[in-house]
């Protein structure tokens, strides 16, 4: 108990200028927002100060899924270097997983009110479910399925391309093409996913209408108290010795493996690690926005993970974090006023930050605080 | 009757199979030579980097490898290190290791360790963090992840830190030291995971005069306890450190011997010099005498 207590001390109190060291400020504030915006949404009345809109609380709800997404993406390339373009192929297929489930609770309340297919299935004149949708009636076995199946293929995929050391733009590409080919199957009525439209339409999730107040509510805070306990979870790992060797293969993969370290395995953990929480953030997004088509596959949506990564932060948790909702925030705001613009937006934004702040907003703001709060720490060879 | 017997003999109670003992990692050295590389040849696109190269190195010893550009000193490294395999050859750490029969890091972890030419440390990691990284440890995935240091490990850091010479330096991001500091942090990495047979690439390149006297004394101390083998194009201070020199010329040795006899080695003045200043030499050298 001592022990724990000394280390969430040693974790609040650390120097800012360490990385990922606003973790516990965040989770707290997290807390607190996602407190406030459940209760102005269950106990206020619409009008009220304090009323939060359940548009909002989805939205809400949204933004942090996506910054789970972004969390992903920066473990494998903040921490360690590898550009994975197609972390939108780990967050579908959970978000599928989902769907899957989502799907079954409909019954017979499909338009066509069968109670043994789902209306896509009997729209394609198909009599029976196929063999691998059995079971996906079961939440725990759907949401077991929606990890592990993306796990297995990040596992699969790092195994191969990683032990043939295959690196940089090469690999980016290659992910890029593994997202590409998963959206063109989807896209297929065979496939037994709902081709082009995909899933939609659900009804409710264990029992309790996805219309209601009260289950967007518990879904927006567990995706909240998810994000809390993943950031949290994630800064252990990299201040382990584990994040010491990751960040030693992203610094130089050859002196570490020299040293002795099989950096291959090191890399395929990270990177099933990394496929699961993109995942899990899919599997939290559907049932928030009500729909998961292969659109989703798209690798535009990959690079605008990566985007929100590099405005926010590369290597620092919190500053994905914080990427993905500032610009998300943006996005909701400018596409609403000028939706043409906002593409040309996020491009310059991207070029900016790359030019000016190579360690994104979070970067920038912990090198303003040290340089602001220490003054009198002057290099010498500047002043001569 | 037989197939009972064999059975019998195989599933013995007195005894482990052998595939399930731990491979013996201590290196036997009882010919006190610790390298044995034999026939070695490797070429890339048809061009022979080494030919046929032999190379003893005895245990304990400080050997200077020297060497034109295209000699095949990096690639003769790669090889020991298993970055490269060869076309045809051996390579023995001591009498009961193939090295062309494992990978980097069981390579590594059988003790040989290597300095790269260029310095390369974990820039974005403190210098401590550096020989942390760089102990001899369980390198596994999952034992690293729960690993905690110790205090002896903690003590073998700072026993590091004062053999290089960066204790002051001991916080400081490694990507902030000086060229030389580098080199020698580097150098203690392969200290830190007690590497036994220490591959050293042109340690002294880029260095300053005060510098390289340092690292000189550095590698002077370090053998003895482990085997050094130092790549070096300044004959300046392969005169200072070397007592054993091998000259490699397009892949093969050219000679092997002291210092001075290498720069009386007929051979050796040739390819360095041209085969007329060779003559010249050779009847100033005599002259001399």
């Amino acid at each position: 108990m001592t022990t724990l207590t000394a280390l969430l001390q040693h974790q609040i109190f650390k120097r800012s200028s360490e990385p990922g060291a606003a973790v516990m400020p965040f989770v707290v504030l997290l807390f607190g927002v996602t407190l406030f915006a459940s209760v102005g949404n269950l106990w206020f009345a619409e009008g009220s100060l304090f009323y939060v809109s359940t548009y909002t609380i989805t939205l809400l709800g949204k933004y942090l899924c996506y910054a789970l997404l972004a969390l992903a993406v920066d473990v494998v390339w903040g921490y360690c270097g590898i550009l994975s373009l197609g972390h939108a192929a780990f967050f579908a297929l959970g978000g599928y997983g989902m769907g899957m489930y989502l799907m079954r609770q409909i019954g017979d309340r499909g338009v066509y009110g069968n109670p043994l297919l789902p209306d896509f299935m009997v729209f394609l004149s198909w009599d029976k479910l196929p063999w691998y949708w059995t079971g996906f009636d079961n939440l725990a076995f759907a949401v077991l399925m929606a990890l592990s199946v993306p796990a297995l293929l990040a596992f699969v995929f790092g195994w191969l391309a990683f032990r043939s050391r295959v690196t940089g733009v090469y690999l980016s590409i290659m992910t890029q093409a593994l997202t590409y080919a998963l959206m063109l199957s989807f896209f297929r009525n065979e496939m037994g996913f709902g081709g082009n439209n995909g899933l939609t339409d659900f009804k409710d999730i264990l029992g309790f209408s996805l219309q209601s107040d009260t289950t967007r509510v518990f879904l927006f805070a567990t995706t909240a108290a998810l994000l809390a306990i993943i950031l949290v979870v994630s800064q252990a790992i990299m201040n382990s010795r584990f994040g010491k060797v990751i960040l030693a293969v992203r610094d130089s993969e050859g002196r570490a493996r020299f040293l002795g370290y099989r950096t291959e395995r090191y890399k395929v953990w990270l990177f099933v690690y990394s496929a699961i929480i993109a995942a899990l953030a899919g599997v939290l997004y559907v049932p928030q926005v009500g729909i998961i088509n292969p659109g989703e596959f798209t690798p535009i949506n990959s690079i605008e993970v990566v985007i929100w990564v590099a405005i926010g932060g590369r290597g620092t948790l919190i500053g994905a974090v914080l990427g993905a909702l500032l610009v998300n925030y943006a996005k909701t705001r400018l596409t609403a006023i000028f939706p043409e613009a906002w593409l040309f937006a996020l491009g310059a934004l991207f070029v900016l930050v790359t030019l000016f702040l190579p360690k994104g907003l979070f970067g920038f703001f912990a090198d303003m605080r040290a340089r602001f709060a220490r003054p009198s720490v002057v290099n010498p060879e500047e002043t001569r | 009757m037989e197939l009972i017997d064999n059975t019998r003999e195989v599933f013995r109670r007195d005894r482990v199979w052998a595939f399930m003992l731990p491979k013996p990692v201590k290196v036997d050295v009882a010919k006190e030579i610790i390298l044995y590389i034999e026939d070695l040849s490797v070429s890339f696109d048809g061009f022979k980097a080494i030919n046929n190269l032999n190379l003893y190195i005895r245990d304990g010893e400080l050997r200077c490898l020297i060497g034109a550009n295209g000699a095949g000193k990096t690639t003769l490294m790669d090889i020991i290190t298993g970055k490269t395999q060869p076309d045809s050859g051996s390579v023995w750490f001591g009498q009961t290791h193939n090295l062309l029969e494992h990978d980097e890091a069981a390579i590594a972890h059988l003790g040989v360790g290597r300095k790269f030419q260029k310095p390369t440390v974990f820039e974005a990691q403190s210098v401590f963090t550096n020989l942390e990284l760089s102990l001899k440890t369980n390198k596994g995935v999952l034992p690293t992840l729960f690993a905690r240091l110790g205090a002896s490990q903690r003590a073998r850091i700072d026993e590091v830190l004062l053999t290089i010479g960066l204790t002051e330096q001991r916080d400081q991001d490694a990507g902030s030291l000086s060229h030389g500091q580098k080199q020698w942090l580097e150098i203690g990495m392969l200290l830190a995971s007690d590497s036994r047979l220490l591959l050293v690439d042109e340690p002294v390149a880029g260095m300053t005069a005060e510098e390289t006297e340092k690292t000189a004394a550095l590698l002077i101390s370090l053998a003895g306890k482990h085997t050094v083998v130092v790549v070096e194009h300044d004959m300046e201070f392969v005169r200072s450190i070397a007592r054993t020199v091998t000259v490699l010329h397009q892949g093969a040795v050219l000679a092997e011997g002291t210092m001075d006899e290498i720069q009386r080695n007929k051979a050796v003045i040739e390819v360095y010099l041209g085969e007329e200043q060779a003559d010249s030499e050779t009847a100033t050298a005599g002259v001399a005498q």
